[in-house]
């Protein structure tokens, strides 16, 4: 009887006009993550004259943000269970180098990648081990890990200074395509890619009309019917430019498919498995998390574990892309990193965030890099302008969520 | 004389698909103590932070005037400034600093841009003295009781100036004399002057205390009563909160209690977690029949919560000994996950420290402890879970739109019903209840002891914590005394009365036992 009267006022018809306002206000925060990726596109697309968003260059880009993607999604699982990790950078440079000393001794390239990645894996263990079971904070543990692999990086450069790769395959990974299927020939457009755009169109539309329909049921806040429909037919329209540029130009960069399976994979743990609930129970609350069973040590233990695979994919993928290893690799990766997840959502109280989103704050941290490369933008001045990007969208993030509770 | 200090009109406050105030109107003379009453979620706490800016001016409609002038409160200092000061439903003392720190933070004695704290510690004394607390002014907060902490927060008010005193809940964590002492403060900070407002859902505290009562339900002023100059009777009150005549406080069970034993512990000692020479748990030895509830009061300090933290898989203490025995079968729990995978649960006292994600939906705090029953091998069903969570919205009447519904959106007394819900959605064979009626409504508690009732008529057993002796003697079948650890008597609902219990926890701290 009592609810019957809170849902009448909460489910009444809104206009369309007030329901998008509404809808603005209460999702600002994300919504403010796009519009910063809109003008920052449409800034560099003026000053550049037309070269920022030229597929090239958009290429270019895709290929630039693999590295961070893939660190920045590893990072937003330790955020979100309020840790953090300052180490990612060099261990991603020093495994990076790793992989290439290990290809120019000759090894086989399909041993030298699950060998980095279980270096990462170990670093990670290594790190998970101190921050549960000694209790090391964080901060420390993963300050001490920068050094340490900073210190290791250098000295595995020693002797040659930069390592050049050369293996093909290796290469592929951060500046090769998918191959065409064999009727591609015929078109002037690369076929697969196309193929693969329509399908992910078609798999978006079906999964969110399944959602909605769920939600519905069970009285969940749902937007009108006229705004979904706008809502698909504008997300299924930019998935399809992008698609469209990347058909036009050599299809799909593999980096792409690695940063898709990979957000993927780690979408569907945190949004549909035990432990991904796990995890934001333990960012949300610890203690409420471990009286309800949640083993918060070995929840932690696998997030530190799972940055670490993160960091050595991440060195790889910066390796492959300058073709060598350098002393200086993963020089401020992880204020990219931690930049990314902060402007995707992250809560800085932690317990909020999400992977798909942590994705589009990377974009905005490397369009940023990317054209003001373009423009012969100082490095010094580079880092002036992300530091200062990065303080405030966190600070944006805090006043937003405190000015949401009103 | 009677002068308007306060006057609110027709205040509606929305939050997206809830509709917390429409249309409130409530006028507070000078110099009166004025009790807001209501079921959960009826905009008690919501009018509140509206009143003293926490919902900055522009975010509701609705005009206040205090002292006849119109508010635009933009932030709590502004009204702080007007001598407004809220005390929130939970307690907002640092832990970690001292009461003298505490009681003047953000409002801090300086001296040339410095801190005096020779003045600090001097005024805190001061006001320490007006609420009649004997404390040093370094101690700190965490090593006080709750009830001292809640006299502290009004110090800490009446360090602002304080001309409308706003109390959310004052006593909800308090036992019954800890709460006199609140409100006899309060009566007599009256005498000096200090207005004030208090919520509460315990009547016989407001029948107590206040001069008027303003009733709200559904975010709507039912009617404002005159408590001066007749006291009105506390079934009164509960008819205007509800909309119906309540005459039982305490739902009558149908079936005995069964000779089975469904828990036994035998010999259980546990020592504290930072001082392992000091023991918590003394020695402590009882039993749970199925289909039994059975009480444990003792003032604050007794162990209580320990004993039960420590019986749900040592999540509490170090150094335990002792056996829990479940349908006769010796238990080794040594972790939480073993406890609820012997199907024992423990609802904590604090659901916002210990008990709930407030950062996470309804849906997933009722799932979390036992998650596996809504996956199919890894992957959460989440229809099912929806399903699940949305059963026991109706069957609690947790108050929100949806069960996607973020908790900490949820007034304090839907909260605590989640929290409720979470565990017996892990279908538990012994619940371990600690406060389970915690800032609940009358009408909603009723509904809580009828669910316990359903369960423990299923051949389930409950241990039931509560610092409400009248709640312990209303709803247990047997009742073990607690004090300084160790058990000290154990009584049969029908010979226990408030004056044996407390005559025996007299006896006991006086030493009398074993002499
Ligand atoms: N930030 C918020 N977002 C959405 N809904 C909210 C928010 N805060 C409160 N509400 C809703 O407003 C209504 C009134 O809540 P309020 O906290 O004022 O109740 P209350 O009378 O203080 O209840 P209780 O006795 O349980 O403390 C509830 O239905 C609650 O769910
Ligand atoms: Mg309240």
């Amino acid at each position: 009887m009592r609810t019957e009267k809170v849902m009448g006022s909460g489910q009444k018809k809104e206009s369309l006009a007030a329901e998008v306002r509404s809808l603005f206000v209460s999702n600002i925060r994300d919504y403010a993550m796009y519009i910063a990726l809109a003008v920052i596109f449409l800034i560099f697309t003026i000053t550049t004259k037309g070269l920022f968003i030229s597929s090239r260059n958009l290429i270019n880009l895709v290929n630039q943000t693999g590295y961070v993607a893939v660190l920045a999604i590893g990072m937003t699982l330790i955020l979100i269970i309020k840790h953090i990790d300052l180490s990612i950078g060099f261990v991603a440079g020093f495994l990076g180098a790793v992989a290439a000393i290990l290809l120019s001794n000759g090894w086989n390239v399909w041993l030298v990648i699950p060998t980095v990645l279980a270096c990462g894996v170990l670093v990670g263990v290594y790190q998970g081990f101190l921050v549960t079971k000694i209790q090391v904070p964080a901060f420390v543990t993963t300050l001490a890990g920068m050094f340490m692999f900073r210190g290791l990086l250098s000295m595995v450069t020693a002797g040659t200074g930069t390592i050049i790769v050369r293996d093909r395959v290796f290469l592929q990974l951060s500046n090769g395509y998918i191959p065409d299927l064999p009727w591609g020939a015929n078109f002037d457009f690369h076929l697969l890619t196309m193929l693969v755009g329509i399908g992910l169109v078609a798999a978006m539309i079906f999964s969110q009309v399944r959602h909605r329909q769920s939600l519905i049921r069970y009285q969940f806040k749902t937007n009108s019917p006229t705004i979904f429909a706008v809502k698909q037919v504008a997300l299924s329209v930019i998935i399809m430019v992008i698609t469209w540029i990347m058909a036009s130009y050599r299809g799909i960069p593999w980096t792409a498919v690695i940063v898709t399976v990979v957000l993927l994979i780690y979408n569907f743990v945190l949004t549909k498995t035990r432990f991904g609930r796990h995890v934001y129970a333990i960012g949300g609350n610890a203690e409420a998390a471990e009286l309800s069973g949640i083993k918060v040590n070995r929840v932690t233990f696998l997030v530190f574990s799972s940055m670490g695979l993160m960091a050595a994919l991440a060195g790889m993928l910066y390796t492959s892309r300058l073709a060598s290893a350098t002393p200086t690799a993963g020089l401020g990766f992880e204020l990219d990193a931690i930049a990314s997840s902060y402007i995707g959502g992250v809560s800085v109280g932690g317990g909020v965030g999400r992977v798909t989103n942590t994705i589009i704050g990377a974009l905005v941290i490397m369009s940023l890099t990317n054209g003001m490369n373009l423009l012969g933008v100082d490095i010094s001045f580079q880092y002036v302008v992300k530091g200062a990007i990065f303080v405030l969208a966190v600070a944006f993030d805090i006043t937003t969520r405190k000015r949401a509770k009103a | 004389m009677t002068k308007k200090l306060l006057e609110m009109r027709s205040i509606t406050k929305e939050f997206p698909g809830v509709k917390a105030l429409d249309n409130v109107n409530i006028t507070v003379n000078e110099g009166e103590i004025h009790a807001v009453v209501g079921e959960n979620g009826a905009g008690k706490s919501t009018l509140m932070n509206v009143l003293s800016g926490v919902y900055p001016y522009g975010s509701y409609s609705g005009d206040v005037f205090f002292d006849g002038q119109l508010c635009r409160h933009q932030g709590i200092k502004d009204s702080e400034r007007l001598g407004i000061v809220i005390i929130h439903q939970e307690l907002a003392l640092v832990p970690y600093l001292s009461i003298g720190e505490n009681m003047f933070l953000g409002n801090e004695q300086q001296r040339r841009g410095r801190i005096d704290w020779h003045k600090t510690h001097q005024k805190a004394e001061e006001y320490m003295r007006i609420v009649g607390l004997q404390e040093n002014p370094h101690t700190l907060v965490k090593d006080i009781s709750v009830g001292k902490q809640q006299l502290i927060e009004i110090a800490k008010a009446l360090a602002k100036n304080v001309r409308l005193l706003i109390l959310d809940e004052p006593t909800s964590s308090l036992n019954e004399s800890d709460s006199k002492n609140v409100l006899d403060l309060l009566l007599r900070l009256q005498e000096q002057g200090v207005t004030s407002i208090i919520i509460s859902h315990k009547l016989n505290e407001i029948s107590y205390c206040a001069d008027r009562i303003t009733i709200l339900r559904d975010g709507s002023t039912v009617e404002t009563l005159d408590n001066q100059s007749a006291e009105i009777p506390e079934e009164r009150i509960v008819k205007g909160m509800v909309g119906r005549e309540m005459t039982e406080r305490y739902p009558t069970r149908s079936r005995k209690v069964q000779d089975e034993i469904a828990l036994e512990v035998k010999d259980f000692t546990v020592y504290h977690e930072l001082f392992p020479d000091r023991k918590v748990v003394d020695n402590v030895s009882l039993k749970l029949h199925k289909g039994e509830v059975v009480g444990i009061y003792g003032l604050i300090g007794a162990g209580r919560s320990e004993l039960a933290l420590s019986i749900f898989g040592q999540a509490y203490g170090t150094k335990a000994s002792g056996k829990i025995y479940k349908d006769g079968v010796l238990l080794e729990l040594n972790s939480v996950p073993d406890a609820i995978r012997a199907n024992i649960a423990y609802v904590t006292e604090d659901r916002k420290g210990s008990g709930l994600i407030l950062s996470n939906s309804i849906v997933h705090n009722i799932t979390l402890p036992r998650m596996d029953f809504v996956s199919q091998g890894m992957r959460i069903d989440k229809d099912l879970e929806r399903k699940t969570a949305d059963h026991y919205r109706e069957s609690l009447d947790i108050k929100t739109p949806s069960v996607g519904q973020l908790v900490e959106n949820l007034s304090g007394g839907n909260q605590q019903k989640v929290l409720l819900g979470k565990w017996i959605f892990s279908q538990p064979d012994v619940l371990l209840l600690d406060e389970p009626t915690r800032g609940v409504d009358v009408g909603a508690k009723y509904e809580i002891y009828q669910i316990i009732n359903e369960l423990v008529e299923e051949g389930k057993s409950a241990l039931f914590i509560s610092s409400e002796l009248t709640e312990i003697l209303g709803m247990c079948d047997r009742i073990y005394v607690m004090n300084q650890g160790r058990i000290i008597g154990e009584f049969l609902a029908e010979e226990a009365t408030q004056e044996i219990i407390m005559n025996r926890i007299m006896q006991d701290s006086k030493g009398e036992i074993g002499a």
